[in-house]
């Protein structure tokens, strides 16, 4: 891809900005205006954060368990190679077939209206903060026997449907990543695409080119930030992936997180975990190079302030607006669909004979949820746990934003300074939790049961999100109209109030709407001591879990149903901020 | 400076006479941990204390991190270490020695560790569960030991979980073991030619792949534990008269987990650190572990609830290999069994 073609116009805006006008406020605020200094500035608390959350107890837990020893030992390498040969392929395979569904969506959502939109939407944001467990027991209830499949569908006609499903772990894997991760390109490629001047493609075409030209010449080009933006997330996310493996993979595939976890807790060899882990971070800081070397910023004529989506019109539209919708439902809405459902009912199996179970109605799981039936200490009250939940994520929100929008303003006119800093960023996402939470325990101790080191880790996790988020629209304000606004006698507040925020405000509830879901989803955990006193759902459902019991099970499926609906519901609230804030319809 | 001192006596004998705030422990468990919080309440009220609990991850996460905080631990007890993990702890000296004087009402046999720094506190088998229903429906004869489960009618039926990933499938693991010695890998061969589902935990081996579970999976045999049986029936509504699944509990077919709990060095308020060993121990805790966490009490005079009574098995006699043993060759073990599974 060529994304550097505006390179050096970019680079004329940024001298234009600091001559003339500039000179005079120099001689008055003397160093602290310098380019320098606001650029430390920004960079301050982000640096800082990352420092004592990130790095600090990373190289301290590192330092610790290090042995040059490992690197000459012919298992071990063989251990490295065949991990890292695993990871690369399948986060390759998985992120192609995530942007093979993701770009269409893409489109389908920035271009197009039709009813139901905000919420399809909104449920293929859910399935990332589900956890891996919830996932598969949904997939499971819906292929098996008794599943919601063959509610829809006699068995006869589809044999064996569970055994296939269950016993193809590969398949399965790459599947559940593109459950997951579908959402990141939807949202950065979607966002940008809605960002995009229609006019500039209409000139193109009024010029003469056809529509493979027009979209060769000009939308790929300024969608390319973007695209590599998602593509480094979902890669990413892909290539650290862990729940998924290990559940799907029955322990028999490991990627370097899925290793770095078994030689730290099962079949301890913290040397060659640490290993792994530092092959894992350079190869982490190895993609995010590559990103920033290829993305050289490409600054965008934007058109904020109306939507761009219509009503199909065309039998093509209609058809592929049709056809993708199926097939969103399908592949979202129906595994999501059968937590609601089996929280809802009871299989009786036990009493009644097997091939004829009984299926009822039953609100018993829920109102069990507010029972503490044993007096347990560590029992979890829903509405608690949600409160908990919500607490941790708006934290987590607010922190994120607070860190990220800095970071991120910086990284949009890059200097010698960001290009260095830019692919730090991305560590947190390609450091093993497990590693991270040994070096969080040596480092911080007793203090680590505080409550306020949650909401710390999940800012870790949704940080490079948020970032990437911001970054390209930030990106893709033209200097131009900082500068008239600031001619016509704007102040540096009320420039950006005018210019900036209206385009980045839709940005800003993307990179919301990824820290929110991160922190329920719980990414960090790993990372912490649990107390008792601050459940949250993702635990409560881990809890009922780990217990044997249709009660327990049940259980289970009605939290999930319960953070499922919270999720949705909070995502559809931010979108209704989004379209009131920008005065879309 | 005078007048500092006086201040500083003057606010000595104050706190000296006011009631004594007070003194705080920390347990640091695994996330399998519950207990009833009238049982900690207690505890708290007769000895001026207030218990905190950290949980941090499974058993081997824990210990880990006992391990790496030695010098400044980050609780100052620890439970949940059972005998596959024993050896390691006690290698890497975390514990101090205390001799509960209510040793004395638990049974040598879990007694592992002489020195006294790991003391039992539970046990339970892990066993293969089987689903009633499959095999009356079936006709099918419940398999009675290992051979059994190779032949040809019980093709496909049973999910064991990984013992690299889990600690019930070690445990599995360590009972064949046990019982064919070096020629463990060529029954698991045969195995894997029968159709055995390898998964990575207990939760999806029970709910996703189990017949008998709510999640109504495919095979009607999984890798659980002997009580898990009275846990179907505790948690089902209304409480069925019979439970669902039961567990094959016949001579070498199980393996039994002992967990242990210890003192961590370098932690503060030793003295009610072993009060609350010893609590541990007594009776009234004992008593209220089986319904929080499903495993048996090791102490003599705890009573089992009835659901337990009527529902939940023993081993008869367990698979044995020494906590020693199982140390020095686990990880070799796991390894060849997972070349060997590939």
């Amino acid at each position: 891809m060529d994304c550097g073609d505006e390179v050096s116009w970019q680079m004329q805006n940024q001298n234009l900005n600091y001559g003339g006008t500039e000179a005079r406020r120099k001689l008055i605020l003397g160093v602290f205006a310098s380019p320098w200094f606001v650029r430390l500035l920004l960079w301050l608390a982000p640096i800082l954060f990352l420092l004592s959350f990130f790095f600090f107890p990373l190289s301290k837990i590192l330092a610790l368990t290090f042995d040059p020893a490992t690197f000459t030992s012919p298992n071990n390498l063989q251990i490295i190679n065949h991990a890292l040969l695993f990871t690369f392929y399948q986060a390759t395979l998985s992120t192609i077939l995530t942007f093979a569904l993701g770009i269409p969506s893409a489109v389908l959502f920035s271009r197009f209206d039709f009813r139901g939109k905000s919420l399809l939407r909104a449920l293929t944001a859910v399935p990332f903060m589900l956890p891996t467990v919830v996932v598969a027991a949904a997939f499971n209830s819906l292929f098996n026997q008794n599943g919601l499949f063959s509610f829809l569908i006699p068995n006869h006609l589809i044999p064996n449907s569970s055994f296939i499903i269950l016993h193809s772990a590969f398949p399965l894997i790459l599947t559940a990543h593109v459950f997951y991760n579908t959402t990141i390109v939807i949202r950065i490629v979607g966002n940008a695409l809605s960002r995009l001047d229609p006019k500039l493609e209409a000139a193109a075409r009024s010029l003469g080119a056809d529509n493979f030209h027009a979209w060769k010449n000009i939308t790929l080009p300024l969608l390319c930030p973007a695209l590599l933006s998602a593509a480094l997330l979902v890669f990413m996310f892909d290539f650290t992936s862990f729940g998924v493996i290990l559940l799907l993979g029955g322990g028999s595939v490991s990627t370097l997180e899925v290793e770095i976890y078994l030689r730290v807790l099962k079949l301890p060899n913290l040397p060659l975990a640490a290993l792994l882990s530092i092959v894992q971070l350079i190869f982490t800081i190895l993609f995010s190079i590559l990103y920033t070397r290829t993305i050289n910023q490409v600054t965008a004529q934007t058109a904020p302030g109306f939507s761009l989506a219509r009503k199909p019109k065309t039998l093509q539209e209609k058809t592929f607006v049709t056809t993708l919708c199926i097939l969103l439902s399908a592949f979202f809405i129906l595994p999501l669909l059968s937590l609601p459902l089996r929280s809802l009912t009871r299989l009786e199996a036990d009493r009644g004979q097997r091939g004829e179970v009984q299926y009822g109605f039953t609100a018993d799981y829920y109102k069990e949820l507010f029972i503490n039936r044993r007096g347990s200490l560590f029992y979890v009250p829903p509405i608690q746990a949600a409160a908990n939940s919500l607490g941790y994520a708006s934290v987590t929100v607010f922190l994120s934003l607070a860190l990220g929008y800095p970071a991120a303003y910086a990284l949009a006119r890059p200097t010698r300074l960001e290009k260095f800093l830019d692919p730090l960023i991305m560590l947190p996402l390609g450091s093993s939790a497990v590693m991270l939470g040994l070096g969080f325990i040596i480092s911080f101790g007793r203090a680590l049961a505080s409550p306020f080191f949650v909401p710390i880790a999940h800012t870790l996790v949704a940080l490079p999100f948020v970032i990437r988020t911001l970054q390209p629209a930030l990106a893709s304000i033209p200097e131009r109209l900082r500068q008239a606004a600031s001619t016509l006698g704007a102040s540096p507040f009320r420039v950006w109030q005018t210019v900036d925020f209206p385009i980045i405000a839709r940005a800003t509830l993307s990179a919301a709407t990824f820290a929110f879901t991160v922190s329920l989803g719980e990414f960090g955990a790993t990372l912490l001591l649990t107390r008792p006193e601050y459940p949250t759902i993702p635990i409560a459902i881990q809890r009922f879990l780990s217990q044997p019991g249709g009660l327990n099970f049940g259980q289970a499926m009605a939290m999930a149903t319960l953070l499922m609906l919270l999720t949705t519901l909070a995502i559809l609230a931010i979108e209704k901020l989004r379209l009131s804030n920008s005065g879309e319809f | 400076m005078k007048r500092f001192k006086i201040l500083a006596a003057f606010c000595l004998l104050l706190s000296a006479c006011a009631p004594a705030s007070p003194r705080a422990i920390t347990v640091l468990t695994h996330d399998s941990f519950a207990i009833s919080e009238e049982v900690v309440k207690t505890f708290e009220a007769e000895n001026n204390a207030k218990v905190s609990f950290v949980q941090s991850g499974d058993a081997g996460a824990v210990l880990n991190q006992a391990i790496l905080t030695k010098d400044a631990p980050i609780a100052d007890i620890l439970f949940g270490v059972d005998n596959t993990f024993l050896s390691r702890a006690l290698e890497a000296d975390i514990f101090e020695a205390y001799a509960s004087p209510v040793l004395s009402d638990i049974a040598d046999e879990f007694k592992l560790d002489p020195s006294s720094r790991a003391l039992p506190v539970d046990y339970g088998d892990v066993c293969i569960n089987y689903d009633k229903n499959y095999f009356a429906e079936n006709n099918l004869a419940i398999p009675q030991t290992f051979e059994d489960l190779a032949k040809p009618e019980y093709k496909d039926l049973l999910v064991v979980e990984n013992p690299a990933t889990s600690s019930p499938g070690l445990a599995f693991l360590l009972a064949t073991r046990a019982h064919f010695g070096d020629g463990y890998l060529d029954y698991w061969k045969s195995l894997k030619e029968n159709g055995v589902v390898v998964v990575d935990g207990w939760e999806t081996a029970y709910y996703t792949n189990f017949s008998a579970s709510s999640g109504k999976g495919p095979q009607p045999m999984a890798v659980s534990y002997a009580s898990s049986p009275a846990a179907e029936v505790f948690f089902a509504s209304p409480q069925p008269t019979e439970s669902p699944t039961a567990s094959i509990v016949t001579s070498d077919m199980c393996f039994r987990q002992i967990e242990f709990v210890g003192i961590l060095k370098n932690g503060q308020n030793k003295s009610l650190a072993q009060k609350f060993v010893d609590f541990m121990l007594s009776q009234k805790f004992q008593e209220d572990m089986p319904l929080n966490m499903f495993v048996y009490p090791v102490n003599k005079n705890a009573k089992l609830p009835d659901v337990f009574v009527k529902f939940a098995q023993i081993a008869e006699s367990p698979a044995v290999i020494s906590a020693a043993d199982i140390a020095s060759n686990r990880d070799a073990w796991i390894e060849t069994w997972t070349a060997a599974m590939k």
